[in-house]
């Protein structure tokens, strides 16, 4: 069925570059990071020469969660639900020691990581990050996502 | 006015309040009796004291070595630019003591967060319940008997 | 668990959460809102989001390793909070911080005065739809950050005031830095100025929108713009005048009705009297004498050659530690007490030094203050940040509590939305400049 594997390749190439070029971000913004994230959105740094500029206030209208900042005990399930409601295809971003693994913040009240909670593709670490890394980070995502493979077994003849 | 005789003057006004006056790195600071408290700091808010703003409200615990929690008070006075301590110590058997809603409108959140952190439970507080837990927290954990990295059992996910 | 608007809804209202994971950038917070139609009856704040056990966490950390925990309580202006607590803790100590440190703390707090202003701002405006606003003031926070990255090494959370003074002297070429900070900075506010001041819609959305009057205001407990926008003459600065702040000439801008539009005009002529404090301060200091930072032996060579005896000469630090060699140290850290780390000229080859290094970091050694409880406080971007720091005479601080200034200014939200429109809740929440690391704690 090598006809068939040319096609998909070709596709799931093709479904990679749109994807990956058109990101909608929901920034899921906490703490200090956000400082961070708005001087990445904003003229200095563009995020939008990467088509990842336009932010998106509803996580049902968004592909990609930024969680921006140290999760909270209390904040928690206000992350899942907001997790759930997007749509598939869906990925996170870590953005930031606490979102990573807790940060400095060993403690009763922050959760040690958002991967407790939800799956993670790409962790930027720094306490905040530079927003060069999180250029970096949204790179490395694109490439992640240039190299997805979709699932073809409903579309092959049994 | 200066400070030192402020603090005359409040001791000769409202005497039997006050338990004591020091100084502490200059900061001159009331110890009062839990139960004259109210009165007390009604009658600072009023002329002549004038201590228009409560700056702070915060509790540290002593309850290890000496079994109490002291509630701490900062007052502001904008007229003489003075600022002010007053302590209250209340028992950790029966941690309870008057509250200040009425006299000044942050002293209901400023208590609420001191109920959450420590658990003491203020007399006459319209709506005393938990503002930087969440509800479900067990224990309250600026006591120093909580455990700084303690986990919390799972609560189910609310719907 | 029922919240209390829950309670006490009417059956046939609505209400609305404005829920944590809010798209106005202010972090999370939670407002749950009681509507007729697009009136609100009744209205809730909910806190807490952000709580990360600040207090508690440095119950458990000597004094000089809190420090980075300051930074990130009011995130948008770390400097005001590090110093806050520097001088906290120099007020329980008894030292004197040296005269060039002190004008370098002036000069940082004012930078992140106004970055902290111009965030505010930035987000109120983009929040009112006035998005170029929200990419002008970013830009020019983006040169102040220069500045102070330049000098600390890093744009935000910074570690950069000490107890004792600050970690390293300014860096080389700052007048140039800090002249195109002001300039650009002041060309922004020219800018925003044309765009918002009387701007209908902007004027619409906030004029006697949020007003408070002056007793309420105190009742509160207000700092800061917020409550000077209701008229009452207070600033920290002036009131107890800390660092050079008495020998310097700036004025502090009143509002009149206490609404959103005063504290957005507050903010914006407090901007323009920190630049001018910003100039003051950088005529005033002088220029430090070049360091040759190429002659000199490298670290590892100085530590072989200081086994036998002191090495003659510089030592080449690096990159990392400019600004901190040892010539500088007099003028930027105290000599008072060993309040601060030894130079690491010394520690790299004097036995002195090595010891003096390891009793400042050891485990019950270090700084260790008298007992007693101190409160100290100094005027950041909101307000008054308060610290109160009891102290049992060990290394580590027995309770320390940060007086909040947005914690009071928040908890009047739900005085000033009931009986106005849904749409009145985002300009007075955004001009009251909540920040979620002050608020939670």
């Amino acid at each position: 069925m090598s006809g068939f594997d040319f096609l998909t390749t070709r596709l799931e190439t093709a479904l990679g570059w749109g994807r990956k070029f058109s990101l909608f971000h929901y920034p899921f913004i906490t703490a200090c990071c956000g400082m961070e994230y708005m001087s990445a959105a904003c003229a200095h740094f563009d995020i939008d020469r990467f088509g990842a500029g336009l932010t998106r206030f509803s996580p049902r209208q968004a592909d990609l969660l930024l969680v921006v900042g140290t999760v909270s005990h209390k904040l928690a399930p206000v992350l899942k639900t907001v997790y759930d409601q997007m749509l598939e295809p869906k990925w996170v971003i870590a953005f930031g020691a606490c979102a990573v693994s807790g940060g400095i913040y060993q403690n009763y009240a922050a959760v040690q990581g958002i991967d407790k909670i939800i799956p993670v593709d790409i962790y930027i670490p720094g306490c905040p990050p530079r927003p060069e890394m999180v250029l970096d980070g949204l790179m490395k995502l694109q490439d992640k996502i240039q190299h997805q493979k979709q699932d073809w077994r409903w579309a092959r003849k049994p | 006015m200066g400070p030192e005789t402020l603090i005359e003057e409040i001791r000769t006004r409202l005497g039997d309040a006050v338990e004591g006056v020091s100084d502490s790195f200059g900061d001159q600071v009331l110890i009062v009796r839990p139960v004259s408290l109210r009165g007390l700091m009604a009658s600072l808010r009023g002329a002549p004291f004038d201590y228009a703003v409560l700056l702070d409200l915060t509790c540290v615990d002593f309850t290890a070595g000496e079994g109490r929690f002291e509630i701490v008070y900062h007052l502001y006075s904008l007229s003489r630019d003075v600022r002010l301590r007053i302590k209250a110590s209340v028992r950790a058997e029966n941690p309870v003591v008057d509250s200040l809603v009425g006299l000044w409108k942050n002293a209901d959140w400023l208590e609420r967060e001191v109920f959450d952190m420590f658990g003491i439970a203020f007399l006459g507080h319209p709506d005393l319940r938990r503002i930087l837990m969440y509800d479900g927290f067990e224990g309250h954990p600026l006591r120093k008997s909580y455990p700084w990295r303690k986990e919390q059992p799972r609560l189910p996910l609310k719907d | 668990m029922e919240s209390r608007i829950q309670k006490e809804a009417r059956p046939d209202s609505m209400l609305v959460n404005m829920g944590p994971s809010h798209p106005a950038m202010h972090g999370t917070f939670r407002i749950m809102l009681e509507l007729d139609g697009e009136k609100i009856l009744n209205a809730e704040a909910e806190i807490g989001y952000l709580h990360r056990g600040f207090e508690k966490t440095c119950e458990n950390k000597t004094y000089f390793n809190l420090l980075p925990y300051t930074d990130r309580l009011n995130y948008v202006s770390p400097q005001i909070n590090n110093l806050g607590y520097a001088m906290t803790m120099e007020k329980m100590l008894g030292v004197r911080v040296p005269e060039r440190a002190q004008k370098i703390r002036v000069l940082m707090s004012e930078l992140s005065r106004v970055s902290d202003h111009l965030t505010c701002l930035a987000a109120m405006a983009m929040e009112n739809g006035a998005f170029t606003v929200f990419l002008y003031m970013m830009k020019a926070r983006e040169f102040l950050w220069d500045v102070i990255e330049f000098t600390s090494g890093s744009r935000m959370t910074t570690s950069y005031i000490r107890i004792g003074g600050v970690r390293a002297d300014l860096h080389d070429g700052w007048r140039e830095s800090v002249k195109t900070a002001v300039r650009e900075t002041r060309g922004v506010l020219k800018d925003v100025h044309g765009l918002l001041d009387k701007n209908q819609i902007f004027l619409n959305r906030t004029r006697g929108v949020g007003a408070i009057s002056r007793e309420d205001a105190l009742s509160y407990g207000w700092t800061g713009p917020c409550l000077r926008s209701t008229g009452v003459l207070y600033d920290v600065r002036k009131a107890h005048p800390y660092l050079i702040y008495d020998r310097l000439d700036f004025d502090i801008p009143l509002g009149d009705h206490g609404d959103n539009y005063d504290r957005y005009t507050v903010r914006m002529l407090e901007m323009e009297q920190s630049l001018r404090l910003i100039e003051q301060v950088a005529a005033l200091i002088p220029d430090a004498e070049p360091l040759d930072r190429t002659a000199g032996i490298e670290p590892a060579e100085a530590v072989r050659r200081g086994r036998m005896r002191r090495p003659p000469g510089r030592i080449l630090l690096s990159p990392n530690l400019e600004g901190s060699e040892k010539e500088r140290y007099p003028e930027i850290l105290t000599a008072d007490a060993p309040v601060a780390v030894p130079p690491k000229e010394d520690t790299y080859t004097t036995m002195e030094g090595l010891i003096s290094h390891f009793l400042f970091f050891m485990d019950g050694y270090g700084i260790r203050p008298p007992k007693g409880d101190v409160y100290f406080s100094v005027e950041g971007g909101n307000g008054e940040v308060g610290f109160y720091i009891v102290s049992d005479g060990t290394d580590r601080p027995y309770r320390l509590h940060l007086r909040a200034p947005c914690f009071h200014i928040v908890s009047a939200l739900e005085q000033l939305i009931k009986g106005r429109l849904l749409a009145d809740v985002i300009p007075t929440f955004g001009s009251m400049n909540m920040i979620g690391g002050e608020l939670d704690r």
